[in-house]
């Protein structure tokens, strides 16, 4: 007896859908797509609403006071009577901490990148880029409190004319914050350069050092540099840290021992404040987001035309 | 051989090797050196952290208000508030994240549309949050009137996690071997069978590391909501959600003011009494270790994903 | 003639199989079908007969076609873009032509299932890989999937090794298990055709074995087209065979014609083994 008849299976019957399932079927399909779309379109209506509120209060602001002051004034002094709105100060402040945060995160990140695309073992990797998540899952608020109460203090002991607001603590905390995202987008291009070209230049007789910053780098050029457009992008916008251990101070920022207002501290100092909701000063935290708005767009859709890019090429 | 015509050829190749051999190793130590530094700085963040805050942990702690007095004060409003914000954090942005992520991943033609959506994404996730703050205040608080409360902060956080949650549901999607895609298309699934039977079932692990990664990062975040206006001594709690009576279930707590964990330790940071700082410590323990545990899960959740499990 | 009968020594030709008559009823008909990649050309002009409960089996070197004429059947290539069918492949006796663009690729992969060439169940249990076919047609009345899912697996000879152990995950079974899961899974609906993808080529010999054996018994029910790199076995289990070069159909005809007396100098050289 063959299998066929063991079973029993001497009828062979078609089982096919009912013409109402089908239709519902067609029915269901089509509401879920639109559901979907909207869910997908809904983040462009959450960028003009970004753009829209920004604006919209930018607008109110520049009404009272003129652009080319705004971008020229040497003082920030909103609350005053006689106030100033010199955005280059707060800009200032903003620049200085992002400077100091990338002078540690840019060397200490690529070497690590390098380090972890070219040199270290499997292993080394899958222990070190979860410890680097778990780094940049730190809550701000907690890299604040680190700064001004852990290592201000120690810097003192070095730096005795360092205050306890300043801008190169603050400044060194975002380096560290900013550094597992360099790390990580920089040794995802790394990785992303086909090995052929290493054996190439290992066949040459190249050590593998230099066949990281002569023909890896050169290679993930866009990636790397992609990543550090990120991490200056996040420093930018950093607001706890610098709100924390920085300082209110409105000043030109040109001693980073000495604390400044960067323009995130500003927004959140206002906004604790007494501030009344139409006032002069309170539209000033829409046209100081708004300026960093523009900031970080830049920085990230450079970074994001530069990574696309890569991919590209590979 | 070339010692032979040569007698110092051999030894420039051998000083060259040797060199090169030495340059590789100073990097690698200088590599090596860096790595260490870096997870060191963890250590000591946390170490801090439990040295300062870790006796100051009490029940009354969790248990307290905060107080004018610092010996007294706790975080209870500060906890329940976060718990309450998360649910609504998470209630509005995985539904709406994952949507959106199924749609890019698997309906969305190759046209200008969709690549200004993604744009968009992209470049949402990279805007400060304390932009989503100003965008909450503007729309939500000031044009919608909807005050400053649990249900604004939840859906402020929302926004901005959602594009984690919308590329961890693209990724998750995408890494679902062309084989289990086929498979279902074959069978006579539509489009939407192959998503909703299938494939969303196959990338929940994935999606799942997403929203934990995105919880974690809302729950830590400060800016926004202090943008928002939320008042950050609040020494009562939101109404519950249950109640004795009919439906048993209530909403009104999504309308009252309220407080979370960063706030309640950013304003003990900025008070002069150093009891306060103890207590904006011991909240610093409590919320690292929240972060922690949740990274560390969606970490522990992806690594079960490549080994196949399942 | 001597040269060649001792080369088709080789091949054993079964001569068991029934002839065809030449009025056998059809399943489809391949008709001046052409497939095109983009603008790359992979099929030109094919046509032949596939009749119905037989086993038609595809074979010919690697590139020349075979896989592509498949998956047209279930209008799998719709699935990426860029692709485009030239000619008809008409399904019988409603006369469809289901490589039409007026025809929903849904409504052709309803009708024709398919397994493929590395095994690939869900990741579910073996009890819902199988019922799977049925829900996703809104079959759901349990006494009804239950039923259909143990008459399947039997005829896919896997219901003794499951039976047991339904709700456990598809990942548990061996290969050739899988495969037989496959098998079970894409006749759980009853298609009109099947088709099959190399099916055995990523399976150890005994496991092969069991399923030419299934093939052969599960073609006194449905149609089967299946596409096959290994000539023996395409010599075994199928009726009739087409043979595939560079895109083109170079020969069909009866199995064991083709194996004993092809007609095309191509068809011996690869049945030969002299290329492929």
């Amino acid at each position: 007896m063959t299998i066929m008849e063991q079973a029993g299976a001497a009828r062979y019957r078609r089982l096919a859908p009912s013409e109402a399932f089908l239709r519902r079927r067609a029915v269901i399909a089509q509401i879920a797509r639109g559901v979907l779309f909207l869910a997908a379109a809904l983040s462009i209506f959450i960028t003009a609403g970004i753009v829209y509120i920004l604006l919209y209060d930018s607008i109110l602001f520049f009404q009272q006071v003129s652009i080319i002051d705004f971008l020229t004034d040497t003082q920030w002094t909103p609350v005053f009577d006689q106030p100033r709105f010199g955005i280059m100060t707060l800009v200032s402040g903003t620049l200085m901490t992002t400077l100091i945060g990338l002078l540690v995160a840019i060397p200490a990140g690529t070497i690590l990148a390098i380090y972890l695309s070219e040199f270290s073992a499997h292993r080394t990797r899958e222990i070190v880029k979860p410890i680097l998540e778990l780094l940049a899952g730190v809550p701000t608020v907690a890299f604040g409190y680190f700064a001004l109460f852990f290592l201000t203090p120690i810097f003192q002991r070095f730096i005795p004319e360092l205050s306890t607001f300043n801008l190169l603590v603050p400044g060194i905390v975002i380096g560290i914050m900013i550094l597992p995202y360099i790390v990580s987008v920089a040794e995802d291009a790394m990785r992303a350069v086909p090995n052929t070209l290493r054996e190439g230049a290992f066949a040459l007789g190249f050590t593998r050092l230099q066949t990281a910053v002569r023909v890896v780098i050169p290679g993930a050029f866009s990636g790397v540099t992609a990543a550090y457009i990120l991490g200056m992008s996040r420093a930018v916008g950093e607001t706890m840290v610098v709100a924390i251990a920085a300082g209110q101070q409105a000043r030109l920022a040109v001693n980073p021992l000495e604390g400044a207002a960067t323009i995130t501290a500003y927004i959140v100092q206002i906004s604790l404040g007494d501030v009344p909701h139409n006032s002069l000063a309170y539209l000033t935290i829409f046209a100081a987001g708004l300026t960093l708005f523009l900031i970080t767009l830049a920085f990230n859709l450079i970074a994001f035309w530069l990574r696309r890019r890569y991919r590209e090429v590979y | 051989m070339s010692t032979d015509r040569n007698p110092t050829a051999a030894t420039d190749e051998q000083t060259l090797v040797r060199r090169a051999n030495w340059q590789d190793l100073r990097f690698a130590i200088v590599g090596f050196v860096v790595l260490v530094m870096a997870m060191t700085t963890l250590l000591v963040l946390v170490g801090d952290f439990m040295i300062d805050g870790v006796p100051r942990l009490s029940w009354e702690f969790f248990t307290n208000f905060p107080s004018r007095r610092p010996e007294q004060a706790g975080i209870l409003s500060a906890w329940v508030g976060s718990a309450l914000v998360m649910l609504t954090t998470a209630a509005l942005a995985v539904p709406v994240g994952v949507a959106a992520g199924i749609y890019l991943e698997e309906y969305a033609p190759k046209n200008w549309i969709t690549d200004i959506i993604e744009i968009n994404v992209t470049n949402l996730a990279g805007v400060p949050s304390i932009i989503y703050g100003l965008l909450a205040l503007g729309l939500f608080v000031q044009t919608l009137k909807l005050g400053q409360t649990i249900l604004v902060a939840g859906l402020t956080l929302a926004l901005l996690i959602l594009p984690i949650i919308i590329v961890a549901t693209r990724e998750a999607l995408r890494s679902i071997p062309l084989e289990v895609r086929e498979a279902a298309y074959a069978l006579g699934a539509d489009r939407w069978q192959a998503v909703w039977m299938y494939l969303l079932p196959t990338a929940r692990p994935g999606i799942l590391t997403g929203a934990i990664v995105g919880m974690s990062r809302a729950i830590g975040e400060t800016a926004p909501i202090i943008t928002i206006g939320a008042l950050t001594f609040i020494a009562f709690l939101p109404p519950s959600p249950v109640q004795e009576t009919f439906p048993f279930v209530s909403f009104e707590w999504l309308n009252s003011p309220f407080t979370v964990m960063p706030i309640q330790m950013f304003n003990w940071i900025s008070r002069p009494q150093a009891g306060f700082h103890v207590a904006a410590a011991a909240t610093g323990v409590v919320l690292l270790g929240m972060t922690l545990m949740m990274n560390g899960l969606a970490i522990y959740i992806r690594y079960r994903i490549r080994k196949g499990a399942g | 003639m001597d040269a060649r009968t001792r080369e088709q020594s080789v091949v054993a030709a079964d001569t068991s199989q029934p002839e065809l008559k030449a009025d056998a009823p059809l399943r489809a008909r391949v008709v001046d079908f052409s497939f095109y990649y983009g603008d790359k050309q992979a099929l030109n002009r094919v046509s032949f007969p596939i009749y119905d409960r037989k086993v038609t089996a595809l074979i010919g070197p690697s590139g020349c076609g075979k896989s592509t004429l498949l998956r047209a059947f279930n209008r799998m290539h719709d699935l990426y873009p860029g692709n485009r069918y030239e000619g008809e492949v008409i399904l019988y006796p409603e006369e469809l032509n289901i490589v039409s663009p007026a025809v929903d690729p849904l409504l052709v992969r309803l009708k024709i299932g398919m397994v493929f060439q590395k095994p690939n169940p869900f990741p579910k249990s073996i009890y819902e890989n199988v019922a799977s076919g049925l829900w996703v047609r809104g079959i759901r009345k349990k006494s009804l999937v239950d039923e259909r899912v143990e008459e399947v697996l039997r005829q896919a000879a896997l219901w003794d090794e499951v039976k047991d152990r339904l709700r456990t995950s598809a990942y548990g079974l061996s290969g050739g298990q899988q495969q037989r899961l496959c098998i079970a899974r894409a006749l759980a609906p009853g298609p009109e055709m099947l088709l099959l993808d190399e099916p055995t080529s990523a399976l150890d010999p005994i496991a092969t074995a069991r399923i030419e054996t299934l093939m052969t018994e599960l073609s006194s029910m449905v149609t089967i087209l299946i596409v096959t790199h290994n000539m023996q076995q395409a010599a075994r289990v199928s009726d009739t065979t087409a043979f595939m070069y560079l895109g083109e159909l170079v020969e069909f005809g009866p199995t064991t014609t083709m194996f004993t007396a092809p007609h095309d100098r191509r068809t011996q050289d690869y049945i030969t083994g002299r290329f492929g």
